[in-house]
């Protein structure tokens, strides 16, 4: 019995470690999402957070200083997609792919120049370069799987319940309207397009100094686009969002445990299956095979206003 | 209040901006080579040189275009189509299944003037194929087609994975990699081509995939401009509205440009495997599918810009890659920085410059 219990809390911190840098991001690409800019470079800006906290927290002995390094270098590559879509109302999909090739060559191209380890930062060996777990060792909870936790209702109660949630909803829905009441559509969307990347950094540097001790290249490796999906999962609500997330942390997590397993009556079950799986899901989803998902109507578009 | 903006004359539209926007990449790249340490001028002659300064080096940099030269026109076909497909990179990999099995299949009892055409229908019908999921799910379903194939590259990804690890890798094989092909399903290479007719240059990757590339080109720019269905393609791109009115349908037209452009980028497996490689390997695309949309934006979705670009992007493939021979603190990852850098300027703040060039051309016309 205490075995199972073990395993049941072993396979729930497993799940939750997994799903961390999801939610964070989920919640970013959310706040994004909602005021009408599409985020497909969240992958991107998780990386860059990423190797900059590793390398900042790997030179100056501090987690927080990395943790401070990674969100900057995310919220850079949001204003950056911010100045491309809202000020120059250029094409979003364009915008977040250019960051997300960015994100994937400077990484590795100022990791070798300054560390000279092919890309990799140096191993974070002190216990103040990395954020450890609080509670339990062996579970991996630290700081941040908290906060991650936090923000979920902390998103849904500013999307939901404050007066900049609901004016950040009008503008994904009807910038138009919002710019009639006086109020600006710019304005509003930079300020989503900087959250998405506070959370997005925070993502990143969850990866790079809380679950692993280094940066090692491209070691995002999809989860901004598995976090894209959970939004779009989730049908742009924090909840559902952050279900998506758990579901897909579990997917990853019994992935791991079911290498090289013969289930009964199934037989060997491939891994690359069920890594494909949140993909899948998202499609039938999209394809409304399951439920309907509406996307914020003015989404993409970008606003132009009348002179 | 702003002054209404006038338009760029058109020269300076399809000409000049395009060089302003490159121009701006490239001072970028230069200020991040001056960061780590080393005289961007030096860096940019060791790249030339390296693209170009031998007859090794310069069948090396076709052999990139060659690829380039896919994935861009399999990005513009779509474009054309108002269909944004970033799907390039799991159509080039499900292409290469597919020339790959063809060869697996055949190469034993074929001989090369049959087999070779098979690996290149093959390679076009799979590559199709992947991208018509996407394209009926947004056809019928209303999925985004954006979202569909970003997915559906990562599903191409662990689809290879599984087939190579459990289903096609040779037997005795350590490495996740096919049995070899036999010599019928390679595809001449150039050096051995020059050299029947008495022209010698070194061995490089090049081969004839890249006279499949340019009949590519020319095939697209006839069915763009000159078939009632490109025609049908570009007026839904244009306006939709339009293209329902003049009595298109949306639906078969958007299969028609995805399963196209599919297909296009599926030939980056024809030149990889049955070109070079001679089997079936993991990873192949190695971000020629992503890279076909800076070549596409670069290239303004015509051919003859697609060439261009593909030309450019080669060069700085190879040249990147004796760069980062010759300096150790650059790494071969300084062309991804380029290319995304070339997708941000010509692609996401195209319009950036225009300001400029009006001011400064509207002042010597007035």
């Amino acid at each position: 019995m205490d075995d199972f219990v073990t395993v049941i809390f072993l396979t729930f911190a497993a799940t939750l470690r997994v799903a961390t840098p999801l939610i964070l991001c989920a919640m970013g690409g959310l706040f994004s999402e909602r005021s009408g800019i599409i985020d497909v470079g969240l992958e991107g800006k998780m990386l860059m957070a990423a190797f900059f906290a590793a390398a900042t927290s790997a030179v100056t002995g501090s987690a927080w200083l990395g943790v401070a390094a990674g969100i900057a270098a995310a919220e850079v590559m949001a204003l950056l997609h911010g100045f491309a879509c809202i000020t120059h109302r250029g094409n979003q999909v364009v915008s977040g792919v250019a960051i997300n090739i960015l994100a994937a060559g400077l990484t590795v191209v100022l990791g070798t120049a300054w560390f000279a380890r092919g890309g990799q930062t140096p191993s974070l060996e002190d216990s103040g370069q990395r954020l450890l777990p609080i509670f339990f060792p062996n579970a991996g909870d630290n700081i941040l799987v908290y906060v991650a936790l936090a923000a979920v209702p902390l998103t849904w109660w500013i999307i939901e319940r404050t007066r900049f949630g609901l004016r950040l909803r009008a503008v994904g829905e009807m910038p138009l309207a919002v710019d009639a009441a006086g109020i600006s559509v710019a304005w509003l969307r930079y300020r989503a397009v900087l959250l998405c990347g506070f959370f997005a950094g925070l993502a990143g540097a969850y990866l790079s100094i809380a679950q692993n001790a280094s940066f090692v290249r491209d070691m995002t490796a999809g989860q901004g686009f598995i976090a894209l999906a959970a939004v779009i999962f989730g049908k742009w609500r924090p909840f559902s969002a952050f279900g998506a997330c758990l579901l897909f942390g579990l997917l990853d997590a019994v992935a791991i445990r079911l290498q090289g397993v013969r289930v009964p009556g199934i037989g060997e079950v491939p891994v690359q299956l069920i890594q494909a799986l949140p993909y899948l899901l998202t499609m039938f989803l999209l394809a409304g095979f399951i439920g309907r998902a509406v996307a914020p109507k003015a989404i993409g578009v970008p606003y132009e206003k009348e002179h | 209040m702003r002054v209404p903006r006038r338009p760029l004359p058109v020269w300076a539209d399809i000409a000049l901006l395009p060089l302003v926007n490159i121009a701006l990449a490239f001072i970028t790249v230069g200020i991040i080579v001056r960061v780590i340490g080393v005289d961007p001028f030096h860096a940019l002659r060791l790249l030339v040189v390296g693209a170009v300064g031998s007859s090794e080096s310069i069948g090396y940099t076709l052999y990139y275009t060659t690829n380039f030269i896919f994935t861009g026109l399999a990005v513009a076909v779509a474009f054309h189509g108002g269909l944004f497909n970033i799907g390039g990179e799991g159509q080039a990999y499900i292409g290469g299944l597919g020339c790959g099995l063809a060869m697996l299949a055949f190469d034993r009892y074929l001989p090369a003037p049959i087999l070779i055409p098979v690996g290149i229908i093959a390679a076009a019908l799979f590559g199709a194929a992947w991208a018509a999921v996407p394209a009926w799910l947004q056809a019928w379903r209303g999925s985004h087609i954006v979202i569909t194939t970003i997915m559906f590259n990562f599903v191409a990804a662990a689809l290879m994975v599984y087939l190579m690890v459990n289903v096609l890798i040779a037997p005795g094989s350590m490495t996740p990699q096919s049995r070899n092909f036999t010599a019928a399903a390679k595809i001449p290479a150039m050096h051995d081509v020059l050299a029947a007719v008495g022209i010698h240059v070194a061995p490089s990757a090049l081969n004839l995939s890249i006279v499949l590339a340019i009949a590519c080109c020319v095939g697209v720019w006839i069915f763009l401009w000159h078939t009632s269905w490109g025609y049908a393609l570009r007026t839904m791109g244009h306006n939709p509205d339009a293209a329902i009115y003049a009595g298109t349908n949306l639906k078969t037209m958007t299969m028609l440009g995805m399963c196209l452009s599919g297909a296009l980028a599926g030939f980056v497996g024809v030149n990889e495997l049955m070109g070079v490689h001679q089997r079936i390997v993991l990873d192949f695309p190695a971000g020629y599918g992503f890279a076909g949309i800076a070549v596409a934006l670069m290239g303004r979705s015509h051919p003859l810009g697609i060439v261009l670009a593909a030309l450019l992007f080669g060069a700085l493939q190879q040249g990147g890659a004796e760069l980062a021979f010759d300096i150790p603190t650059i790494t071969r990852e300084m062309v991804v920085v380029i290319q995304g850098l070339v997708i941000l300027f010509s692609g996401a703040l195209v319009h950036l410059p225009r300001p400029w060039l009006q001011v400064l051309l509207s002042k010597r016309v007035s």
